[in-house]
């Protein structure tokens, strides 16, 4: 009996093997503008990640039901679970890259390090906006690299331009403390370079506080923060890790007005539990939040009444939702620019997507068309600065809701331009990769 | 009726103790090893490589070297994960550092390394036995996950913390393909697989075995405890470097400690005990378990069209693979490897059981 049943489980295993082996290749579809999703509704990131699939998902569905795809091309998508575990977004990656993937957003930085070194090999554009790696801004070396819109080292200027500006000039900030409360991963790490960079110029000193991943457990972090009572507290961090700092924080008496979040750390489900003792909190914020914006009317019609939506309704329009719709709009927009090169009506390649990307310009008239005004600046990329823009604003939490509470920031490019090329430069000497000659930035 | 060793005599001392001594068993193994080293890489997809065949064989190299260590000595080790990033980092810094340093040399250098470190924790071992032993090598982990993510020096002043290797070569042939990268941890896999069976057979591998079985015992018929335990970590924190050397290098490309943490340890204590422990084979089966079962699962929904989302998926993933967890080691406490033997046995007497 029970070898019988042992031989039938292997039966089943191999039977379940041989059909792993066949899975990708049965999904070739024409006519279709395949994205895939790389997603996590699960685990200790899922409070965060699970609105920004949303957002991605919602986005599609809205371009197919209204404007029937991309030029007659319809856009089709599959979701992939990573957990934002490195290994397992790798092979999501492997699975959904079969499928004829025009670009891909990993959220995470973490699989995007690990993917970094594979996507060139794929022709398959990685688009990280607002996350990252900092140095992949530059296009020469990093040609398939997409952080648009904001890295961690444009965060992390653009916060100490901010505290800068409220002491009353950057340098007013000479011998004060700042702390960067940091998610201890490359994720917390990547705005290290900067902030010291930005120490040096303006002498306040740096203090670094690592958090264990995912963040439930940062006693000895705030204590840290106690002894050394910084000036200013960077909050560096995702998921769980946000609201436990918070709490933290409301333990331990750190006035929660001298906190300012990245941009990862600025959202509904980092305050909410929080609520009312989180006021004061600031954190930058490429995008508002809230249904007004006509991008969200139109899917709250279109898609969400239809039953459609792919999530709650009264979470379309969130913080993270918004910067989902973003992520996707700009992934299609370059779908939509690649056609326009390549041939109106036509499936792209990953290799026409990114040049897509590369050639993106989204003007206030094209904004204000696709239903973005007010939600984002222009957008122009090229074929050396593959960030396109580094505005962004500071928004705080009133105990209910974000409101803005600065105007809006762009990164120094003095001081991005140069560290960006240097690690770009490091990066490939490392990997003995040769800049792009002019030639193949036309390509 | 196939499968039975009738008129098999063994006329040598050599041809008794070889390592599949019925026929049957080496015809299967040279078919298993056609198959993995010339029809796969033939004709497997990319997908097969990367996502399933790569990451299994890595894995189960690690599992066999833990293997070693809990298995065949005995000694429960919670600090796998770091044995792997020791040997990862390690032939990361060879490869780095050294110009022109031969891909195959820093990797071997890395198990290298591993096994120094594995030799340093495994000291404790002489004092302290089984479940306290497994809380002492968890020093092991947290000192690596350290090590590693402050440490500068070892990621290369890495500003973000994360490493990635440069493109793979060997003997000027480049281990770009997935085919390739395929091939090279295959022979390692294949390599090591074989040392290790022949270890455990030797002398060392039944001292090993001794002082699993009773240490005081062992020790009384002559077995000198620090030599038998402290090999068993060499040995085995050796192939564990390795593997977590192929992990990173071939497997990731670029990577961060998180790659080997704590639940990496577990992960690998786990394949070793579902697949058996004390068996070469079922560090193989203990990996296919734990790396394909939540894959094939996770996909399930998709093939048979069930429109359920993927939170709900990923849920089902959980709770279906844990349940089969304990279903295994309900049906059989030994392991997989254990089954399989039982499934010979039984097919030798098939069709006429007693």
């Amino acid at each position: 009996m029970r070898f019988k049943s042992f031989l039938s489980a292997a039966a089943l295993g191999a039977a379940g093997l041989a059909s792993l082996a066949t899975a990708p290749a049965a999904f070739a579809q024409a006519k279709e503008q395949f994205f895939p999703l790389l997603v996590y509704r699960t685990g200790a990131y899922a409070p965060n990640g699970t609105p920004w699939a949303n957002g991605k998902q919602d986005y599609l569905k809205l371009i197919n039901a209204r404007d029937g795809g991309v030029n007659g091309v319809k856009l089709s998508y599959e979701e992939c679970e990573t957990g934002y575990a490195t290994d397992r977004g790798v092979e999501c990656y492997e699975r959904l890259k079969g499928k004829g993937a025009s670009m891909i957003d990993p959220q995470a930085t973490g699989i995007t390090f690990a993917l970094t070194d594979k996507v060139p090999n794929d022709k398959i554009p990685l688009v990280t906006l607002g996350y990252g790696l900092a140095a992949s801004q530059d296009g020469g070396v990093f040609k398939w690299n997409f952080p648009l819109m904001g890295s961690y080292w444009t965060a992390a200027d653009i916060l100490i331009q901010h505290i800068g500006k409220k002491e009353g000039g950057l340098d007013k900030l000479k011998g004060k403390k700042i702390a960067l409360v940091y998610h201890d991963s490359p994720f917390g790490k990547e705005p290290m370079p900067m902030l010291e960079e930005r120490s040096k110029m303006h002498g306040f000193e740096l203090v670094k506080i690592p958090v264990t991943a995912p963040g439930v457990e940062q006693k000895s972090a705030w204590l840290q923060v106690r002894q050394q009572r910084p000036d200013y507290v960077l909050l560096w961090g995702w998921g769980v890790m946000n609201s436990t700092a918070l709490k933290e924080a409301v333990a331990t008496g750190y006035p929660r007005e001298k906190m300012y979040g990245v941009w990862w750390a600025g959202a509904e489900p980092d305050v909410k539990d929080v609520g009312e003792s989180a006021k004061g909190y600031n954190a930058l914020a490429m995008n508002p939040s809230g249904q007004s914006p006509k991008v969200i009317q139109d899917i709250l019609k279109i898609v969400h009444e239809k039953g459609q939506g792919t999530g709650p309704k009264d979470e379309v329009g969130s913080v993270l939702y918004t910067r989902g719709l973003i992520i996707q709009m700009l992934g299609v927009e370059a779908v939509r620019r690649a056609q326009e090169r390549f041939g109106k009506g036509k499936v792209m390649t990953g290799e026409q997507v990114r040049w897509g990307l590369e050639n993106l310009e989204l003007d206030q008239k094209r904004l204000d068309a696709l239903g973005f005004a007010g939600v984002m600046r222009p957008v122009s990329t090229s074929c050396l600065d593959h960030m396109g823009n580094s505005w962004t604003r500071v928004h705080t939490w009133d105990g209910a809701k974000w409101n803005f509470s600065s105007d809006w920031y762009q990164a120094d490019e003095q001081i991005i331009k140069p560290m960006v090329k240097a690690a770009a430069d490091k990066y490939a000497s490392e990997k003995k990769l040769t800049r792009r000659t002019p030639e193949d930035c036309q390509s | 009726m196939l499968y039975r060793e009738n008129g098999q005599f063994k006329s040598s001392y050599r041809a008794d103790q070889q390592i599949f001594p019925i026929l049957q068993d080496r015809i299967a193994i040279a078919a298993l090893l056609a198959i993995a080293f010339v029809v796969l890489p033939l004709s497997a997809p990319e997908y097969l490589f990367r996502a399933i065949l790569i990451p299994f064989l890595i894995l189960s190299l690690a599992a066999l070297g833990l293997n070693i260590l809990v298995g065949y000595c005995g000694q429960i080790s919670l600090g796998t994960g770091a044995f792997m990033a020791v040997g990862a980092y390690a032939a990361y810094n060879f490869q780095v550092r050294i110009e022109g340093m031969p891909l195959i040399l820093s990797l071997l250098l890395g198990g290298a390394c591993a096994t120094a470190v594995g030799v340093l924790f495994g000291i404790p071992s002489l004092r302290i036995k089984g479940l306290y032993l497994a809380v002492a090598t968890l020093a092991a982990q947290f000192f690596a996950d350290w090590a590693f993510l402050r440490v500068p020096w070892f990621t290369h002043d890495s500003s973000s913390g994360s490493v990635s290797v440069p493109s793979l070569s060997l003997f000027g042939l480049s281990i770009d393909s997935p085919a390739r990268k395929y091939l090279l941890c295959l022979c390692f896999v294949s390599v090591f697989a074989l040392l290790a069976k022949n270890l455990v057979r030797s002398s060392i591998g039944r001292e090993w075995m001794a002082m699993r079985d009773m240490d005081v015992a062992a020790a009384v018929i002559g077995i000198r405890p620090v030599y038998a335990k402290l090999t068993a970590f060499a040995v085995s924190s050796f192939i564990v470097g390795v593997a977590g050397a192929l992990w990173g290098f071939v497997h990731l490309g670029a990577w961060e400690p998180a790659a080997f943490s704590i639940d990496r340890s577990f992960q690998l204590l786990f394949m070793v005990i579902i697949g058996g422990l004390g068996s070469i084979m079922g560090s193989f089966f203990g990996a296919a378990f734990i790396i394909l079962l939540p894959l094939l699962l996770s996909q399930l929904p998709a093939w048979f069209g069930l429109p359920i989302s993927t939170a709900l998926a990923s849920h089902l993933e959980f709770m279906i693979f844990g349940a089969l967890i304990v279903f295994f080691l309900i049906v059989e406490p030994h392991g997989l490897a254990r089954l399989w033997s039982t499934g010979k046995e039984k097919l030798r007497l098939w069709p006429f059981p007693h």
